[in-house]
């Protein structure tokens, strides 16, 4: 482990080079001819470099190309590279980099392959090696699928102890002392005598040595930053306003702008009166753009409220216009016609449950459209100046956004830049580049001058590409106690033909999304299949914090609960006897532990469990409810989960923390539902989560006995609206099998 | 019209019906209170006014009577205020967009009521939206504010 030959076999070594007055140290990809970021007039053959770390007289700095949506990306990417490069902790800058295919994800689309994540077995992991070389292929540099850890937890750390093995040897050749000699700390090579020899001064004189042939990380044991407590950096700046989104952009002679697009999504503008909005104070320009209208002035107040005066004539919803009709589709949509796939088809569950006769289970349940509405609503800043373009914003796909950017402006991708800025959420939204081709839009229209494109709140809300509504028909046995039989029929539109539609692609094979977290739950009921169906794609969906799963685990787990509680089986005990996976079961254990599971509740008091693997990462959430008189309260939740390390234990909490309330807030209150087209649902008092008031203590425990490392920003929310809807049916007896509960619970 | 924010007298020129939001982001360049929703329903760009948290998305300039105060006047990073201090302890931010909202809340409400109690935090800070969901440590960082400024 920790050896340069064991990343060798993944295809990719650890590289350097020189630049002025310093070292860059990075990744080769072999025989992989993509130009490199950072290093224009590099020449390493058919090889390339992609930097992680610079050195020079300026300072160290760390290149964070996973983007910060405010999971912490950056501090941990640079936490990683600093723990072997020993420098402070914050004693260096970050960079985002620019979008570069050298970046490729290697980790994303490993999971996309139909073996669960508890299967290592040969071909599994070729499969999944498989989608290694397809990301690199493809140079997909993206952020999500919890892949910022698992992706770079070893390539950042290897790029850290390379660049400081070299530190080292230029330490020693400067002094005439041996590297053994030597040793390193905070950003310094220390001398036997005690000397200091910063970094900045040895940059230059690193380049020109060979990069080891070999280095080994540091053993756990040994690490000052990495499984303990951290600093995010920015946590001072988001606490004092000083942080800039890319929302906050100021650029001299910058104006400010905004759009009105169809809200049937995809939709055309037949006409516009644009009288009164040309008029309005402040107004600089009102033009056409795809689908609707952008509106330049001096200030964005003054744009959106020119943009209010536009009078437009929308045309038709490219799809289904009322949310009856949608529902229609998805329920026709179990048919031979549009079955999509059966990764899970153990024993005869036909079988099973007809001779179960009457005393078979089954039911129908419904997950709706969400939106996902992160705080900063869509943004860009973009300048057009003699056919080559600058973008400020966020972005989870700053390539994609390069070529989005460049076809709408009719130039080459090159001639993109992307200044990457920090998100104030994203949850999924900016794998999206709809808002960055209407600021190319606008701003190729008033070139030379910096034009700033915010939406409006409701332009964000009812342009949301949404995670997918879905239904599930579900049927089951249960024999002497225990569960039986289980069949889990899923009908959903599939996310990645979605969204990889609205950049000319279209993926092969079924899409893994519309059953990701129901097919593949380490469980041995003996009649156990799982069907997903791909209904036809009305409104356009995408990626929403855990994808599939965060469906999947809802229809999965609540069925689950019914078949053991006709079965008279305890949830937890009945789990843990049927799970076939040692870290599933080990979660389970732990989450009962925590919990107090099978200790008397007060009367009117109910605990709901649920389990969701789910980006290689099995979590179990126990939920407790009250049945006051005033409604439902949540009072407590416990995780258990497994990651194999967690690397920085306070941003863990609060990522699952957040994934239990974006779990629990939106399975409480929150649907996008459609009429005429267009969502109803325009701004937070219609579509929101939980409020603080409502917030639940989270207990939350960690397991570290896997050997592979994960990510957390996604997996704790799958079993969150499963294990409160278990909750509520242990406290009051009803089975609620729709989402937003609040269509029959009455939450305080 | 003129305007004191953090301390600082400012001419403007606008429609008193513009947001002081706006005024305040495009007209001064001062980004720490941020747009969420425009209604005044998620509070990410609460400001004080006269020492009262008001939504400055929502409060038209020209009807502006007080002094401004926002995030960044309230503590710089040399000089946090004990709010942002707990904040930055606990490390309450996620995205942290909404959290200068959250933070200038719960700094008006410790300055009326310097020994809430849960439920107290619960009312005055449940009008303030956050979607990562760091809804558990803002409750921890508002008592710990509170008890760093004396209240216990």
């Amino acid at each position: 482990m920790g050896r340069i030959r064991t990343i060798a076999r993944r295809t990719f070594l650890v590289g350097t080079a020189a630049v002025a007055g310093g070292l860059v140290v990075g990744w080769i990809a072999y025989k992989w001819p993509v130009a490199n970021p950072l290093l224009d007039d590099l020449d390493e053959g058919d090889a390339t470099l992609n930097p992680y770390v610079r050195i020079d007289r300026d300072g160290v700095t760390i290149i964070t190309p996973r983007a910060d949506l405010g999971q912490g990306a950056y501090s941990m990417q640079a936490a990683l590279v600093a723990e072997e490069l020993d420098v402070a902790w914050g004693g260096f800058s970050i960079e985002p980099g620019p979008p570069s295919a050298a970046y490729y994800n290697s980790t994303v689309l490993a999971e996309g392959f139909p073996f669960p994540a508890t299967n290592d077995g040969f071909i599994a992991s070729r499969a999944r090696g498989l989608g290694g070389v397809i990301s690199k292929l493809v140079g997909i540099q993206i952020t999500g699928g919890s892949s910022t850890v698992p992706d770079g937890y070893e390539k950042l750390r290897m790029a850290g102890a390379v660049a400081r093995q070299m530190l080292l040897g230029a330490a020693a050749k400067q002094t005439g002392l041996d590297v053994s000699a030597l040793r390193t700390e905070a950003g310094a090579v220390i001398t036997p005598d005690g000397t200091r020899i910063d970094y900045t001064t040895l940059g230059a004189a690193a380049a020109e040595i060979s990069a080891p042939s070999t280095v080994t990380l540091k053993d756990p044991k040994e690490w000052r930053l990495l499984g303990k407590p951290m600093q995010r950096l920015d946590t001072v700046a988001k606490s004092t306003g000083t942080a800039t989104y890319g929302i906050d952009i100021r650029l001299p002679g910058m104006v400010y702008a905004t759009v009105r697009t169809n809200p049937r999504i995809g939709g055309e503008m037949l006409s516009v009166d644009d009288t009164a909005a040309k008029a309005a104070k402040g107004v600089i320009m009102v033009l056409p753009i795809t689908g609707g209208v952008g509106v330049i002035a001096d200030n964005t107040w003054r744009a959106f409220r020119a943009a209010a005066l536009l009078k437009p004539q929308w045309g038709p919803a490219p799809y289904a216009a009322t949310q009856k009709e949608i529902w229609d589709t998805v329920a026709a949509s179990f048919t031979d016609d549009f079955k999509d796939s059966r990764f899970k088809n153990d024993g005869d569950v036909d079988d099973a449950i007809s001779a179960a006769g009457a005393q078979a289970i089954s039911a129908e349940y419904r997950v709706p459209f969400l939106a996902h509405a992160p705080l900063e609503p869509m943004n860009a800043v973009v300048k057009f100046t003699e056919g080559k373009l600058e973008i400020w914003t966020g972005t989870q796909v700053p390539r994609f956004l390069q070529q989005a950017a460049a076809k709408a402006a009719g130039i080459k991708a090159d001639d993109v830049t992307l200044h990457a800025q920090i998100s104030g959420g994203s949850f999924g939204r900016r794998l999206e580049n709809d808002y960055v081709v209407q600021a190319v839009e606008v701003a190729v229209a008033h070139p030379g001058v910096p034009v700033k494109m915010t939406w409006t709140r409701e332009e964000d809300m009812t342009h949301d590409f949404p995670r997918p509504l879905a239904m599930s028909r579900a049927r089951g046995a249960v024999q002497d106690g225990q569960v039986h039989a289980f069949s889990l029929d899923i009908a959903s539109p599939s996310v990645l033909a979605s969204q990889t539609s609205r950049i000319g692609a279209s993926p092969p094979g079924p899409a893994i999304t519309i059953v990701a977290g129901a097919w593949d739950q380490p469980f041995a009921i003996p009649h156990y299949r799982v069907t997903g169906y791909r209904a036809p794609e009305t409104v356009p969906v995408s990626s929403w914090r855990s994808v599939g799963a965060s469906a999947n685990g809802f229809l999965h787990e609540c069925f689950l609960d019914e078949l053991m509680q006709a079965a008279g089986a305890d949830p937890l005990r009945e789990r843990i006897r049927l799970c076939t996976h040692d870290a599933s079961r080990r979660v389970l254990e732990a989450v009962g532990e925590l919990s107090g599971w099978g200790t008397p509740l007060a009367a009117g008091r109910g605990r709901g469990l649920a389990f969701t693997l789910s980006f290689g990462v099995p979590v179990a959430e126990v939920v407790e409810v009250t049945n006051t008189p005033a409604g439902i309260t949540i009072d407590k939740v416990f995780v258990a989960c497994e990651v194999g390390r967690v690397l920085d234990p306070v941003n863990f909490e609060s990522q699952v923390q957040g994934g239990v309330i974006w779990g629990l807030g939106h399975a409480m209150n929150a649907e996008i539902t459609y009429a005429d087209g267009m969502a109803e649902q325009t701004n937070f008092h219609q579509f929101y989560g939980m409020n603080l008031g409502q917030a639940p203590v989270i207990v939350v425990k960690a397991l570290e006995t896997a050997t592979e490392v994960r990510g957390i920003g996604e997996p704790p929310v799958p079993p969150a609206a499963a294990a409160l809807a278990n909750a509520i049916f242990a406290a009051t007896g009803q089975r609620v099998r729709e989402l937003p509960l609040r269509k029959q619970v009455r939450f305080v | 019209m003129r305007l004191t924010v953090n301390g600082q007298p400012h001419d403007l020129d606008v429609e008193p019906e513009m947001p002081l939001l706006w005024a305040l982001r495009d007209e001064l360049g001062i980004t720490g209170p941020k747009y969420g929703c425009g209604l005044g329903v998620c509070g990410a760009c609460t400001v004080h006014v006269g020492g009262k948290a008001v939504r400055s998305c929502s409060a038209p300039v020209g009807s502006i009577k007080g002094p401004v105060t926002t995030i960044e006047g309230l503590g710089t990073p040399e000089a946090l205020h004990a709010v942002q201090r707990a904040w930055i302890d606990l490390q309450v931010a996620q995205c942290g967009y909404c959290q200068a909202g959250q933070i200038m809340t719960a700094a008006a409400l410790l300055a009326v009521n310097k020994q809430p109690t849960d439920a107290d935090v619960d009312q005055a800070m449940s009008a303030n939206l956050c979607r990562c969901g760091t809804y558990p440590r803002i409750r921890e960082a508002v008592h710990r504010a509170a008890a760093a400024l004396g209240g216990r």
